[in-house]
């Protein structure tokens, strides 16, 4: 599903991805750990086209998505979903209306029904019928991520990335969003790229892990590998972890 | 479309001031070229434009009509005893109407909409900036320039002549009663001299400008919040700033507006 080939991307003097080579394959659960600041982000920016790496190839479903004009690009992003580490949601649009944004602007053909139809139900899937009228202000922050998770599966992606889901949640809440998260996997066969530090999240959700460190794809495994490891700087990070959840 | 960045940090030195005085001037000129070209593509967006121009005309309905109230108000209580003196009070109504139609106008309403528009515009803009609301909305394949930069500068270019003409009719009517409260002056005759003393070459220029200033205030809004940088502080700094940079570009327009207009028609000056 993804395939990304010595990518490579900085700030200014700031290397934040150095020749990072990395494969996802269809239907797969892959995490990212990273601390603050190790361009877990801008891994997600570079693979949907909102940033342009410096070097490398990221091949998207076989598209580069590097080489891509525009109106390309936007054909392959109608398969992708994307969730903000801010949930993102249009504070001037109710629920309603931003779950409907994506659907008028990719699919102009649909009905007013037909559109309806479907916010309604997608907004069933993360349990929040009853916020359909509601502005974005009027959202506790684990709602805010459950909209924004509905607007962003609403196409009916491949793929989904996700951008730190659980972050500032309470673990119920953490627990709630992973397990969506799961079940749209299993619902609809769905690949997903989850950056997170919350280790809650990644337990419930991953098949593999790989950690981002200084610039480098540091440690790759599942999660049991990766907590289990007798590596001291994972030791040190993931009992940090456990002790905030 | 790349634009270049802006220095930022709590002690800038002067070359950091320069540098970002460039920058702005660099930016805002990549940001209008970047309008022109996608002005005239479609998709053209046009309910959004026409919501833009029923919020913008709400929002400043009220400001706009206490302040030309006012201006035209007070210029004819000024300018009354000075005409008096001089036994030249019949000339009032069309002295108020022609301060007005020229200048008062067009710059008062340019100036008030760049205050209420140009920070609400950076604001807004700014702060979907910062909480990726362009970014998601670039990956849902639409096209956020056009859709939130393109509408708002058209919606600001139609709507300040609208303004401005509404300005002037209520700053004349203001003017109106201030003479009202010295001496009786019939309404008709008020009209009248206010009618015959403006010609067709004070008033078209005056509100023409009025355009490339809805203009000014749309694009220098949409672009100090477009590029906000860092967070919530980034927000406030866009508003802020783009008042006052549209403000400064309404006024060095004018006077180069006002120039080109007396050297297309001389008869004016
Ligand atoms: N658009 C940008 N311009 C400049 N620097 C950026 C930009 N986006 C991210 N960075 C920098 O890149 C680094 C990695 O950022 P990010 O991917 O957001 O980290 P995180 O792993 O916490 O998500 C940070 O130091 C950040 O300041
Ligand atoms: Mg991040």
């Amino acid at each position: 599903m993804i395939e990304i080939e010595n990518l490579s991307k900085s700030f200014g003097q700031l290397v934040v991805l150095d020749n990072i080579s990395l494969y996802v394959s269809e239907g797969e659960n892959l995490v990212v750990f990273g601390r603050s600041g190790q361009g877990k982000s801008v891994l997600l920016k570079c693979i949907i086209g909102l940033l342009s790496p410096d070097n490398g190839n990221i091949l998207v479903d076989g598209k580069n998505i590097v080489a891509l004009n525009l109106k390309e690009l936007n054909e392959v992003r109608k398969n992708i979903g994307f969730l903000f580490q801010s949930a993102a949601l249009y504070d001037s649009m109710t629920v309603r209306e931003n779950l409907a944004f994506p659907l008028k602007r990719n699919f102009p053909n649909l009905t007013d029904k037909e559109i309806n139809d479907k916010v309604e139900y997608t907004l069933e899937l993360v349990s929040l019928e009853y916020a359909i009228d509601k502005m974005p202000s009027e959202l506790s922050g684990g709602m805010k991520k459950r909209v924004g998770l509905a607007r962003s599966i609403i196409t009916d992606p491949k793929l989904m990335l996700y951008d730190e889901p659980t972050t500032g949640l309470d673990p119920i809440t953490t627990k709630e969003i992973s397990e969506l998260i799961l079940n749209l996997q299993k619902k609809f066969n769905m690949t997903s790229v989850i950056v997170t530090h919350d280790l809650i999240c990644a337990e419930i959700i991953a098949d593999r892990a790989i950690f981002l460190k200084d610039a480098k794809i540091a440690y790759e495994g599942t999660i049991e590998e990766l907590t289990k490891s007798n590596v001291p700087f994972l030791k040190n990070f993931f009992s940090h972890e456990l002790i905030k959840a | 479309m790349k634009l270049p960045k802006h220095r930022y940090g709590r002690k800038l030195n002067f070359q950091d001031n320069v540098y970002n005085f460039f920058t702005t001037i660099t930016g805002l000129t990549i940001f209008n070229i970047e309008f022109f070209k996608q002005a005239f593509l479609p998709p053209y967006e046009i309910p959004e434009v026409k919501k833009h121009m029923d919020e913008l005309g709400v929002k400043t309905f009220g400001i706009v009509s206490v302040t030309g109230f006012i201006i035209g108000l007070v210029l004819a209580m000024q300018s009354q005893p000075v005409l008096t003196k001089f036994g030249a009070s019949d000339f009032l109504p069309g002295m108020v109407a022609l301060s007005v139609v020229r200048e008062l106008g067009p710059v008062m309403a340019a100036l008030i909409f760049a205050g209420r528009v140009s920070s609400g515009i950076g604001a807004e803009l700014g702060s979907m900036r910062v909480t990726e609301q362009i970014d998601a909305m670039e990956v849902t394949g639409v096209n956020p320039f056009k859709y939130l930069v393109v509408t708002r500068v058209i919606a600001t270019t139609m709507i300040l002549p609208i303004l401005t003409i509404y300005m002037i009719v209520i700053a004349i009517f203001g003017g109106y009663l201030a003479i009202l409260i010295t001496e009786s002056i019939n309404f008709r005759y008020y009209i009248d001299s206010v009618i015959l003393s403006i010609e067709f070459g004070d008033f078209v220029p005056g509100v023409a400008k009025t355009f490339v200033f809805g203009y000014i205030v749309g694009i220098v809004g949409a672009y100090k919040g477009y590029t906000t940088e860092g967070g919530t502080e980034g927000v406030g700094r866009a508003s802020t700033t783009a008042v006052v940079l549209a403000s400064l570009l309404i006024l060095i327009f004018d006077m180069i507006l006002v120039k080109i207009t007396l050297w297309l028609w001389p008869t004016l000056g």
